[in-house]
């Protein structure tokens, strides 16, 4: 397929010309530019996203027929448990922040993340405490409890092993950066936003992005707590999860859920703005329903809330308790339906091109309704009960999670690359990674439905012939291989087509929002002077204003501009240096690095206490806080630029 | 509501900081990041307080805190809770309150009339603030090593459990208090602090009325109501 708009201008040409500071390995750990943090994220989580896909490819493997053992079961059970902890915590997640990292300065009209240090922080906790989760597979002491850790059976009763030591103080640690970053991109978007950028002019990205942050600072000190709980039951003897103490079996449950089903939400709304805005812009046409779109964002969120004991039903909770969490749950299909809605809409009438960006935000629209409506299909307790802790849930979920997330972030990947790198990602091989994906996917976890219909649970080790399951499990097992197939065909087309790709312009598709407006990659200030906004499609005002017209606009009036440095919207096509313009960039630092470090070092005290050597336990954890706080203080009383 | 309207209804962020960037809505990021930090505690603390209170009289061994108790072995343990000291604790957490808006005002208002002499010295008000945050910790250390010779240890009951990391939690956000305020002393001592410097000043104030807070909500559900 041919690109849909030829590079106007080759500004990405000139890229070359960084200055010293930006380039070899102390620039990338030091760095506190928020693009270059986006790409380090993106780079990390694509090489967890590898991990986790082996470690599917292996449990796919074990099940492709019955009574196999190509895993050994302990391993087997580490394996799902890491499957899931590495897509949610080191995939998903991450690759979200990729593009918070990336774009919500540019759509905004910032020149970076409010605490572009903490920024850094988040990165390199994220980065350390991935490995201290993902290592211990090498040695076979992997977690092996389930990504959801329920307690007792985490508890250092039933899990007294290293294993899930690892799970309890490496989700604590990612919780510090997801945390961290929260902060920080709430602030970005309430303070940062380039002037006449209202709330109700940002880009959809930024609305579901915003969201999510709350979501993130609501929920993840509940699940903080909760693992607390946990580490104390491990390492200090403490008696919360503990029944013959009194403790409740459900504590665990109901506080990990409550941060659980907001979780799903952190996890698919990114996705959900990244196909907001591929699809207006393939579809030439403004995105339907803006506003709706944006308050049903919000309703998620808060509903999301609302609904975790619907991951319990089967514990009997009662009648009214079921009821009203049925009720909730089935009243978040309205503000998802709307976004579904919405998105056929935008491209209703409009004037469609299919780059590999729009089939895969389609294919995140239909995948996406077949999880949803899978979902709503388990909100009622009576059908829950025959489904829960069955395949059909893993179909749904992976419907949601791979259909959903995982298509919207390939959406952004490939609409964004071009921004990130200046150069275009080859649409053939596109083509075939989107259509191998499809497949791939559909026919990886449709049959699950099926399976899990006919009672497989989930987790199991390995089954008996003659239940019905083996057809079903060897096509999910060939679906897994079509889609690890589909992932090297995108690793080959992301590493290629950095240098070989086609040169983009600023504005390769003719989208419509801030970002677009700067040269590709951007320069390390991003916006040479401040554009002030005046609707929500400023690229689309001065491109194509027909597009446009129906939209308010307020007018384009230097003298009510606040920041004597914005001026009315235009297109930057010279790249100079920051110096050249004088603008003033925040210092490149190790600190950040070194105070997530401490905490790693810190926290792994814990581990060697467990393995009984106390005074070295002390050792290592003082030490870690002494390096933790010592360089907390040296960031703190350096100055930022 | 206008840009400049917004950035115009704030201009003492613009006076204090010369050197601050502009802002949407005219306030310090730090000053915004600060709420959304306080919003995260809260549901911190609301996990670990429910948690209290779920396990509040499920503890199926002693001791208890507001109820005496005999072990099967026929040894005594008396109710834990000790409501006159920790009555006193409280209080001075509550004045150290009330010192952190002194000292605010002091750094805000340096050099003007009615700020003169020991009174109107920032160094002394978070001097104050500092120790009696200090002294809420002896107050509390001393109610654990008691509580730990009474019988009760993070791991003998859920309430133990519970109790302890419920306030030892508060107690460490405490702690935390008063190492900012030391250093903020420490910036006071070594280069002053004026009016300019009222934004970090302020932004430790909002952790420490927000730390207090929290104490008058634990001190009521687990001291007060029995």
């Amino acid at each position: 397929m041919a690109h849909p708009a030829a590079p106007t201008h080759a500004a990405g040409a000139s890229a070359a010309s960084e200055s010293s500071e930006q380039t070899g390995l102390w620039s990338w750990l030091t760095t506190v530019d928020h693009k270059r943090i986006g790409v380090l994220y993106l780079y990390t989580a694509l090489f967890y996203l590898m991990v986790g896909g082996l470690e599917a490819a292996l449990i796919r493997t074990q099940l492709a027929k019955p009574n196999l053992h190509v895993v050994s079961a302990e391993f087997y059970n580490q394996l799902f448990t890491m499957h899931g902890t590495t897509m949610v915590f080191l995939v998903v997640m991450p690759l979200s922040a990729a593009f918070f990292n990336y774009l919500i300065p540019l759509q905004i009209g910032a020149r970076d993340v409010a605490f572009p240090r903490l920024n850094a922080f988040s990165y390199w906790v994220y980065a350390l405490g991935g490995l201290f989760i993902t290592l211990p597979i090498f040695f076979s002491v992997a977690p092996n409890g389930g990504w959801f850790g329920y307690a007792p059976l985490s508890g250092p009763t039933y899990s007294p092993g290293f294993n899930m030591d690892f799970w309890v103080l490496g989700l604590q640690i990612l919780g510090i950066s997801s945390l961290a970053a929260a902060f920080n991109f709430i602030t970005t978007i309430i303070n940062m936003r380039a002037p006449g950028m209202t709330l109700m002019r940002m880009p959809m990205f930024t609305w579901m992005s915003f969201v999510v942050q709350f979501l993130v600072v609501l929920a993840f000190p509940v699940i903080t707590v909760a693992l607390f709980f946990l580490q104390f039951d491990r390492f200090f003897g403490t008696q919360f999860y503990e029944i013959g103490a009194g403790g409740d079996p459900l504590l665990w449950q109901h506080l990990f859920w409550i941060f659980g089903h907001p979780e799903v939400y952190i996890l698919i709304l990114p996705a959900f703005g990244l196909v907001s805005e591929v699809l207006p812009t393939h579809s030439r046409k403004p995105l339907f329903g803006y506003n709706v779109m944006a308050y049903s964002g919000i309703m998620i969120g808060f509903l999301g809330f609302g609904v975790w004991a619907h991951h319990m039903f089967a514990v009997g909770m009662g009648p009214v308790a079921d009821s009203i969490f049925s009720v909730a749950t089935m009243l978040i299909g309205l503000p998802t339906g709307v976004k579904i809605f919405n998105w056929i809409a935008t491209m209703y009438g409009g004037s469609l091109r299919f780059p590999t960006s729009m089939k895969f935000a389609i294919g995140l629209i239909a995948m996406f309704t077949i999880g949803g409506i899978s979902g709503v299909m388990h909100s009622s307790p009576p059908s829950d009960m025959q489904q829960t802790d069955t395949y059909f849930i893993v179909a749904h979920f992976h419907y949601v999670l791979y259909g959903g997330a995982m298509m919207g972030i390939f959406a952004g990947i490939y609409h964004y690359y071009p921004k990130m790198t200046g150069h275009f990602m080859s649409e053939t091989l596109g083509s075939w990674q989107f259509w191998l994906n499809f497949v791939g996917l559909n026919l990886t976890f449709f049959p699950m439905h099926f399976s899990g219909m006919l009672g497989m649970p989930r987790r199991v080790y390995t089954y008996d012939a003659g239940q019905g399951w083996e057809l079903f499990n060897l096509m999910s097992t060939v679906g897994t291989y079509m889609l690890v197939l589909a992932g090297i065909i995108f690793a080959v087309n992301f590493f290629r087509s950095r240098n070989r790709g086609p040169l983009a312009g600023n504005d390769p598709w003719g989208a419509p929002t801030l970002e677009w407006s700067i040269p590709s990659p951007p320069p390390e200030y991003n916006f040479a002077e401040i554009p002030e906004v005046t609707s929500r499609y400023p690229m689309w005002d001065l491109k194509s204003p027909e597009r446009t017209a129906g939209i308010q606009h307020s007018h384009a009036d230097s003298a009510t501009i606040a920041d004597a440095h914005a001026v009315p919207m235009h297109e930057e096509t010279v790249r100079k240096t920051a110096k050249e313009l004088g603008i003033p960039m925040p210092f490149n630092t190790f600190k950040p690095f070194c105070v997530a470090l401490g905490i790693i070092i810190m926290l792994s005290g814990l581990i060697v206490l467990h393995s009984g050597h106390f005074a070295l336990a002390m050792t290592t954890m003082l030490g870690g806080t002494a390096f933790m706080v010592g360089s907390l203080y040296a960031w703190l009383t350096s100055p930022l630029e | 509501m206008t840009v400049s309207s917004a950035a115009a209804a704030a201009p003492g962020a613009h006076e204090a900081h010369e050197h601050q960037h502009y802002t949407t809505t005219g306030l310090d990021n730090r000053k915004v990041a600060i709420w959304a930090f306080i919003g995260s505690e809260c549901m911190l603390f609301a996990s670990l307080i429910s948690t209290y209170l779920i396990y509040k009289g499920r503890s199926v061994v002693g001791p208890f805190p507001h109820e005496a108790w005999t072990s099967p072995s026929g040894q005594k343990f008396g109710a834990i809770l000790n409501i006159p000291v920790t009555s006193a604790s409280t209080f001075v957490l509550l004045m150290s309150s009330l010192a952190m808006v002194l000292a605010l005002a002091a750094v805000e208002n340096k050099g003007k009339p009615g700020y003169e002499g020991l009174l109107g010295s920032s160094k002394f008000w978070l001097f104050a603030t500092a120790a009696m945050g200090a002294t809420f910790l002896g107050f509390q250390a001393y109610e654990f090593t008691s509580f730990v010779h009474e019988g009760l240890t993070i791991k003998t009951n859920l309430f133990g459990s519970s109790f302890f990391t419920l306030t030892g939690f508060h107690g460490t956000h405490v702690a935390v208090g008063v190492l900012w305020l030391m250093s903020l002393l420490f910036m006071d001592m070594k280069r002053g602090l004026g009016p300019k410097d009222t934004l970090i000043v302020d932004i430790c104030a909002l952790y420490w009325h927000f730390v207090d807070v929290v104490w008058i909500v634990i001190f009521t559900l687990v001291y007060l109501i029995k």
